[in-house]
């Protein structure tokens, strides 16, 4: 008897760890998500998805609008530095750009400080289903070519196909809406919450040509030399939502008549290739929150941050072997 | 010397809370880097502030043990089983600090912030990949190895509780 219990106490102790670190015990765990967004092909180095991007870094001059609903020092009026990231969706860093049907800025304002804000906007405004289960699947039906009937099972998507169909990508990058798609709280100094989401708005109208329209990095091109000629910018614009909407539901899309706030402008003054920018170390988990801004219970905004820090933690581990062993790494 | 053959009151009460909170950001570290649940986030958050809670106990633990007196292990334990109880608690030792030091240090290589209940800590190295990619890689074998151990010193003192009752497990249980 005494031996038994003697076997059973580290027997059962190494499954409760095996259980712990399975990953399986998910219906979709993180590491399913990015071996999917991986495919076949690994580019070592590389963010497994939106592989294909650039640096780019400036101010974010704050109108202090928001200083009222947020006591994050990023919405006292004032100007504070950002680094950020242009990008377009896939696994494959030489992807053509203007190919891709997802453009992504990602920024993290005041870096290497604790007022850190990180965020990562995307052109569509919605997504097309609400759980991290129904987006990988939804991610498999893209693969499969399956999506239309994807979507003729899921009714929620019509938002987004609605977005899609209307959607006429531009010529440049600084003539996109980026949008944060999931909802936020900001949080005031008296505590009161209230429910925004929040899009990166171009103040420039669309560009009717690119420098080289066949270039792999058409847009990358187009960006820098229009930075030659002066920053570019875009109004932070902040949508709060009425008791009419669910702030944790992201494939609906609020209406226009919501109040819509001015925080600030983002001028983007400085681009660099990603190999060697400032932006290529950073995971841009929209979960890093100053005091003053905290996420809401949207599933697919809480699986964001295993998510990419599953990506993260893979292409570290790979530049760590390249550095390690004298690798050539681009 | 007189040789007492309980641990003192303090160590008892230190060893057992940091065996709860240890074993808790262990289960939890390995949850929150699969699960794309709703609850990541908040273990997360968990996860960073009892590491550090678990930093500064492992250094009053080291402090309070090198101070007083701790019962010897039993005059017919074998040697090559002494040597072993030694060893594995001067690992535990080390990989108490170990975890601690590389979880703040991929922090700093992420360029996250770490927020001590309220005080930004220093960045003590680079927001940069490959130092993310060693200490990430780091963190995760030494908690393996960590968990061996732990499953390794129940294991033995289960032994020496059940099997030999030699007092070696109730010197840590009893006053």
């Amino acid at each position: 008897m005494r031996y038994w219990a003697l076997v059973a106490v580290p027997t059962v102790l190494t499954a409760a760890f095996f259980y712990a670190a399975s990953d399986n015990r998910h219906e979709v765990s993180a590491q399913d998500f990015v071996n999917l967004q991986q495919g076949n092909a690994i580019q070592p180095g590389f963010r497994r998805a939106h592989a294909k991007g650039f640096c780019v870094s400036g101010d974010f001059i704050s109108s202090g609008t928001l200083a009222e609903y947020s006591s994050a020092q990023v919405f006292q009026a004032g100007q504070y530095p950002f680094i950020g990231r242009f990008s377009v969706a896939g696994n494959n860093p030489t992807a053509p750009d203007l190919k891709a049907p997802v453009r992504s800025l990602a920024l993290t304002l005041l870096p290497e400080t604790a007022e850190q804000w990180r965020t990562a906007m995307n052109t569509p405004p919605v997504l097309a289903v609400g759980t991290p289960e129904k987006f990988y699947q939804q991610l498999l039906a893209l693969q499969n070519n399956t999506i239309a009937e994807f979507f003729a099972a899921h009714p929620e998507t019509a938002a987004f196909r609605n977005w899609r169909a209307s959607y006429q990508p531009t010529l440049s990058y600084a003539t996109e809406q980026y949008h944060s798609i999931n909802a936020f709280y900001l949080i005031n100094a008296a505590g009161k919450q209230q429910a925004v989401r929040w899009a990166a708005v171009p103040t420039v109208g669309a560009a009717n040509q690119l420098p080289d329209p066949e270039a792999v990095d058409a847009l990358q091109q187009e960006l820098f030399a229009r930075l030659s000629d002066g920053p570019v910018i875009f109004d932070l614009v902040f949508s709060l939502a009425t008791s009419a909407d669910d702030e944790n539901d992201a494939t609906i899309i609020w209406p226009d008549t919501n109040p819509q706030l001015i925080a600030g402008q983002l001028q983007i003054k400085q681009a660099t290739e990603q190999s060697n920018g400032q932006c290529n170390a950073i995971n841009f988990d929209p979960l890093v929150l100053p005091r003053g801004i905290l996420p809401s219970a949207d599933p697919i905004l809480r699986a964001r941050g295993a998510a990419y820090a599953e990506s993260h933690r893979r292409r570290a581990r790979e530049v760590l072997l390249n550095t390690a062993t004298g690798a050539h790494h681009e | 010397m007189n040789n007492p053959t309980v641990y003192p009151l303090a160590m008892r009460v230190v060893h057992w809370l940091m065996a709860a909170l240890i074993l808790s950001l262990l289960f939890v570290g390995l949850s929150m880097v699969t699960s794309l649940g709703l609850w990541q986030y908040q273990l997360l958050t968990w996860h960073k502030a009892a590491g550090l809670v678990a930093a500064v106990a492992v250094v009053l633990r080291l402090a309070i043990r090198l101070r007083l007196n701790t019962p010897r292990l039993p005059e017919n334990m074998p040697k090559l089983q002494q040597f072993a109880a030694k060893l594995t608690h001067l690992a535990f030792y080390l990989l108490l600090l170990l975890m601690p030091v590389t979880g703040y240090l991929m922090q700093n290589a992420a360029g996250r912030p770490i927020n001590a209940f309220g005080i930004m800590l220093p960045q003590l190295i680079p927001t940069d990949l490959a130092w993310y990619g060693l200490f990430r890689e780091l963190h995760a074998w030494f908690s393996v190895l960590l968990i061996l151990l732990i499953i390794l010193h129940i294991t033995a003192a289960s032994y020496h509780g059940l099997i030999k009752r030699d007092g070696v497990l109730r010197s840590m249980i009893r006053k």
